[in-house]
């Protein structure tokens, strides 16, 4: 298969988590879609990677991996913080920092 | 035989997207995205990377996930809006934005001038994206940033486990809280003050705070601060 087809599902994933960032306000499914966002990045790399012939995207997206693993370890940190402070588990409610 | 595979693995992937954005149970969310981690692994192996398609299974659709049910599951995953989903309105720009979006990484893509994407790729290599290639690269050339990944992932862990861990303030009025019984401890049974100098003649209470034997306030002011 042409690289090209990779970079074309990698679009198109991209999009969808994007429009799911937008459209949902549950924190947790933002975080889900945050992720679908990362993975269509790492694809792009490693689609690069296989048209290089070059190990550096593969070594860059696992980098990538790591900093999701993080985003998702503090992000559900957060929601458990919110849970246990009985704040309303949606991100249009928190608006304390909106001026 | 391999657009067999590829074509598959895109399908699976691009409806376990569209599944996370749609579906409305966090619970089936994850579930979803699951299945889009895995069929993305396929698409990892496609393009040989074979280190980075494993590690796509055993860490993310094993272990992050993992992770993500039990916070699902202990905030209880309601289905979603408390209200409904800031209108029609946002609905629709936001598909709108998506859509936009899409088109703009397809001029991008299919506009750019590299030639390769047209291609196959680069000859393939015995040995590319083995355990053992990577491996090297990342000890030898990406040193730095395999190190720098290991402190980041270790800041994560311990700001998750400061972010999440129960605070003394955040005690609501009927949320019950410990109740401490005072006991009377028998004499020369406790404290190395006793043990060194014979110092019997005191039997503190257990289980009460300094603060609360002298006679001071110690919760008032640090609750719900």
């Amino acid at each position: 298969m042409n690289i090209g087809w990779y970079l074309t599902v990698s679009a198109l994933i991209f999009s969808i988590g994007a429009a799911g960032v937008l459209v949902r306000r549950n924190p947790l499914v933002i975080l889900l879609c945050l992720e679908l966002m990362l993975n269509a990045g790492n694809l792009a790399l490693i689609g690069f990677s296989r048209m290089w012939g070059n190990g550096d995207g593969q070594v860059f997206a696992v980098i990538v991996m790591v900093v999701a693993a993080c985003e998702v370890c503090i992000g559900l940190g957060v929601i458990v913080a919110m849970y246990r402070r009985r704040l309303p588990i949606d991100v249009d409610e928190m608006r304390e920092l909106h001026g | 035989m391999a657009e067999v595979f590829f074509f598959l693995a895109a399908i699976g992937a691009i409806a376990g997207a569209i599944g996370v954005v749609l579906v409305k149970n966090p619970f089936y969310a994850v579930l979803a995205l699951v299945g889009h981690l895995v069929s993305l692994a396929a698409l990892f192996l496609l393009l040989r990377a074979e280190f980075v398609a494993a590690a796509q299974v055993v860490v993310y659709a094993g272990a992050v996930m993992v992770l993500y049910v039990f916070v699902v599951a202990y905030v209880g995953g309601h289905a979603d809006p408390i209200r409904p989903a800031g209108g029609p309105a946002l609905k629709i720009g936001a598909a709108v934005c998506a859509v936009l979006l899409a088109v703009e990484l397809f001029i991008a893509i299919l506009g750019s001038g590299l030639k390769a994407i047209d291609s196959e790729g680069a000859p393939y290599v015995p040995g590319f994206g083995t355990p053992g290639a990577i491996g090297q690269l990342f000890l030898t050339r990406f040193l730095f940033p395999f190190e720098a990944a290991s402190f980041l992932l270790l800041m994560a862990a311990v700001g998750a486990v400061v972010l999440a861990r129960r605070r003394g303030g955040v005690h609501s009025a009927d949320e019950p809280r410990p109740i401490v019984i005072p006991e009377r401890r028998p004499v020369g049974t406790g404290t190395i003050r006793e043990a060194v100098d014979g110092h019997t003649e005191t039997t503190p209470l257990l289980g009460v705070p300094v603060a609360a034997r002298t006679g001071e306030s110690v919760d008032e002011e640090h609750v719900g601060r």
